[in-house]
């Protein structure tokens, strides 16, 4: 296991690095000037001349990169560009309001999808389990950005039990809860429908496993057996398919943000990138690749735990 | 399985129902707004956004304009002009505060202006203070200016967010926490979702101000921006970015639907300084492909106002020139083919705006029909600002020009990204800018949208409107717009 870690971190980091440069380069390469942004196109070049100065743009790009990293290490990630205060300021307000929309969404999205995926290979081949294939065909098929304007329209505009979007920030709970349902239904449903079918086709596989009869044979229910003998033997391929939606409902949120008009990271990056503002856009990439590799690290421990044999490889 | 966890949805979704939303109470607006500030200082970010919200609402100039356009006294209370037009005494309201309690006087002025116009300065439009030789005060409440040419645009640029009255104290945090003299105090910034703002009671016309509290909202999403109203989460959009959601708007006895012209003239730019556009022959074929019934239907969904010059139709000195180039595919043909490129493929960028890219598509078709193989390329901001506005990299593009008195753009020569040399013009703009009897002044500026028209620099295409949407019952909004600012000291919630 001491090996594992040490492995993971150096590939961990050797990931960041990798990324950090990437997203230097493209930056730097990518047409746009963050002064002009902001200053506009009435400025006069003197103007923008000083203003460039002021955020050290004239500084050689290696120059610039090697200051990023040596703040980066000490946790300084620099001054936004476009806001004019500290990056981890920006992250911080940000946050909590990105994370609560991606966990929420995940719960919902993995219990929703345990339910409908056993519950169809336990009624396999009958009306239950195509209902839930017609379902999550449809789910997969509807675009979340197209989900969450028909949320809104039904059950913000015309019934009126929640708001249309806004985020009132967690000092009030009720109104913080109000404001994240529709968003976490909209990302959850989608992920939900792919979810239940890797669910289904795994239980299904499972089922047919001879253990599986032998249990029944030895007159366990039917419940039981489902629940205690097929689903943690199910859980690998679902586990693997977890990890990644993980990663992609975070970046989902990128949309869900925008329809709702919710101030997390996700508008903060489409904004950053269109103001050119680099050190934003550079914390934040940095920040979402945190989040994937620590996902896909917590998904090989998990592999470990659900399965035993898989110890003696490692 | 299905059914009981739709059951447990909806149930959660009734629950939550059961809080009611915050009720509007009388004195609050919730004031819709497509773009988002990163910061909150005029004089340093050009973001239109912080202009429309904050510049007299927050920050006070010394002079303001009003919904016509003509210059309005606000931190002068008077001013006289010498006779050679270079000398300005202004008179400053007495006993006016900033509101972090310092008193405004005189030095502030100076102060703000020789910020504006020093050598390490980034204010967005320096060309405000170009004509200032030397700024002085005479007294806690006088201020004399003098300028090194006359200047009849000086007062009006006065009014705009770049030149606002900043105090000595707060400049350095105005762009977190703005502090300025106006009828309104910065509450607080939510960055990404809201900017609230409270009456400011010791404002000098604060007795005339109805409303306690604003607040405004970020939504940048069309569909969005129309669920938060029907929703009846906000109050005002003015600002609506999305003309095809109106007729339901229109139909809804809970709105009102105002249109209003704004200064955006909508341009087809095409770059002078290239092949074949330096042929005059090439511009006036394009102008004459050009069918802006169909384009203002097509993009602006009716909503906007054809114009045939660069000067707004609802301007004093407004020539309607739309007939001068007059519908006409054939024509458009045939002057390609005289002037040899008929059937040349030419590429238009196109900026992210709404506007832009449905005019686009229009024109790409109309251009077609006249024999020009056009490509469209959409890019987004940044990129549109960096190789179109400043290398000039581009054939066609579409943008709308939202300054005042931008048709000196004409006279930029060929650095501008026009592309465009004219020295008739430049000495034409020069005299418009200087002439300080305003008559003789229409009358130039009348001949100068001529000449550009004649000269088909560009593609006129229409006014860009300003779409507002409000709940019925909420007055006093300017219902037209010289300048890109909202002041809410004479709305009313009823």
């Amino acid at each position: 296991m001491g090996y594992f870690l040490l492995r993971r971190t150096v590939g961990f980091v050797l990931t960041l690095l990798a990324v950090s440069i990437v997203v230097f380069a493209v930056m730097n390469v990518l047409p746009g000037d963050p002064a002009l942004t902001i200053l506009g196109i009435e400025a006069s070049e003197e103007a923008l001349d000083a203003l460039r100065r002021e955020l050290g743009l004239y500084d050689p790009v290696h120059v610039r990169y090697l200051d990023w990293v040596s703040g980066a290490l000490v946790g300084d990630f620099g001054r936004s560009h476009s806001f004019r205060v500290p990056v981890s300021e920006l992250i911080v307000e940000r946050l909590p309001l990105t994370v609560s929309l991606a966990l929420a969404g995940m719960a919902v999205t993995v219990v929703l999808a345990l339910a409908m995926g056993i519950g169809a290979a336990a009624n396999h081949r009958k009306p239950g389990d195509w209902g839930v294939m017609f379902l999550s065909q449809i789910g997969i098929a509807v675009p979340s950005f197209w989900l969450s304007i028909l949320l809104v329209l039904l059950f913000a505009v015309t019934l009126r039990w929640l708001p249309p979007g806004g985020f009132p920030g967690w000092s009030d709970p009720v109104a913080a809860i109000r404001a994240l349902v529709l968003p976490t239904a909209a990302l959850a449903l989608v992920q939900a429908a792919v979810l239940a079918r890797v669910t289904r086709s795994s239980a299904l596989e499972v089922m047919r496993l001879d253990y599986v009869r032998t249990a029944r044979a030895m007159g366990y229910s039917r419940q039981r057996v489902l629940w205690r003998h097929i689903l943690p033997n199910a859980l690998v391929p679902i586990v693997t398919i977890v990890g990644l939606q993980f990663a992609s409902l975070v970046t989902g949120t990128i949309v869900i943000e925008n329809v709702f008009y919710l101030p997390g990271l996700g508008r903060l990056i489409f904004q950053s990138i269109a103001n050119r503002d680099l050190p934003t856009v550079q914390a934040l990439v940095m920040l979402f690749a945190t989040i994937v590799v620590t996902v896909n690290f917590i998904v090989d421990v998990l592999y470990v735990l659900i399965d035993p044999r898989l110890k003696a490889r490692r | 399985m299905i059914s009981i966890t739709a059951r447990a949805l909806l149930t959660a979704a009734a629950v939550a129902a059961l809080v009611p939303a915050v009720a509007d109470a009388q004195g609050r607006i919730a004031i819709g707004m497509q773009q988002e500030p990163t910061s909150l200082d005029p004089t340093s970010d050009a973001t239109a956004a912080i202009n429309v919200m904050l510049t007299q609402n927050v920050y006070e100039g010394l002079t303001t304009v009003d919904q016509s356009g003509a210059v309005q006294p606000q931190l002068a209370r008077s001013w006289e002009i010498s006779e050679d037009g270079l000398t300005y005494r202004f008179h400053l309201h007495e006993g006016v505060t900033f509101h972090d309690g310092t008193p405004m006087t005189a030095a502030d002025v100076v102060f703000s202006f020789d910020r504006a116009r020093a050598e390490d300065s980034t204010s967005p439009r320096r060309a405000t203070f170009q004509p200032i030789e030397s700024i002085a005060a005479l007294d806690d409440h006088t201020v004399e200016i003098v300028l090194s040419r006359p200047d009849a645009f000086f007062l009006f640029d006065l009014a705009q967010g770049p030149a606002v009255i900043v105090g000595e104290a707060s400049v350095e945090t105005n762009a977190q926490r703005p502090v300025g003299t106006g009828a309104f105090r910065f509450d607080s910034w939510t960055r990404g979702d809201r900017l609230r703002l409270v009456k400011n009671a010791d404002h000098r016309n604060a007795d005339a101000v109805a409303l306690d509290a604003v607040e405004f909202r970020f939504i940048a999403e069309p569909a969005a921006a129309s669920a938060a109203l029907l929703a009846e989460e906000l109050d005002a959009f003015p600002g609506f970015p999305a003309p095809e959601l109106v007729p339901q708007f229109e139909a809804d006895p809970r709105f009102d639907v105002r249109i209003s012209s704004t200064e955006g003239e909508v341009i087809l730019a095409m770059n002078n300084a290239k092949e074949p556009f330096t042929d005059i022959r090439v511009r006036r074929a394009v102008s004459h492909a050009l069918n802006r019934g169909e384009i203002i239907d097509g993009a602006m969904y009716g909503y906007a106002i054809p114009i045939g010059s660069f000067y707004p139709p609802h301007g004093p000195a407004h020539v309607d020139l739309t007939d001068r180039y007059p519908h006409d595919p054939d024509q458009a043909r045939a002057l390609l083919e005289e002037a040899g490129v008929a059937g040349a493929s030419l590429t238009m960028r196109l900026p992210p705006f709404p506007y832009a890219q449905r005019s686009g598509e229009i024109i790409q078709a109309q251009l077609g029909a006249a024999g020009l193989d056009v490509r469209i390329e959409s890019v987004e901001w940044g990129f549109w600002l960096e190789e179109v506005f400043r290398n000039k990299n581009y054939d066609f593009t579409i943008i709308a020009h939202t300054s005042p008195n931008d048709l000196g753009n004409f006279a930029r020569g060929p650095d501008y990204f026009y592309g465009y040399e004219d020295e008739e013009f430049v000495a034409l703009w020069d005299a418009i800018r200087t002439e300080t009897d305003d008559e003789t002044r229409l009358e130039m500026l009348r001949q100068g949208q001529r000449h550009i028209t004649e000269q088909a620099v560009h593609g006129f295409l229409f006014q860009l409107p300003a779409i507002g949407i409000f709940r019925t019952g909420v007055e006093g909004f300017w219902e037209s717009q010289p300048v890109l600012q909202l002041p809410l000291t004479e709305v009313s919630v009823n």
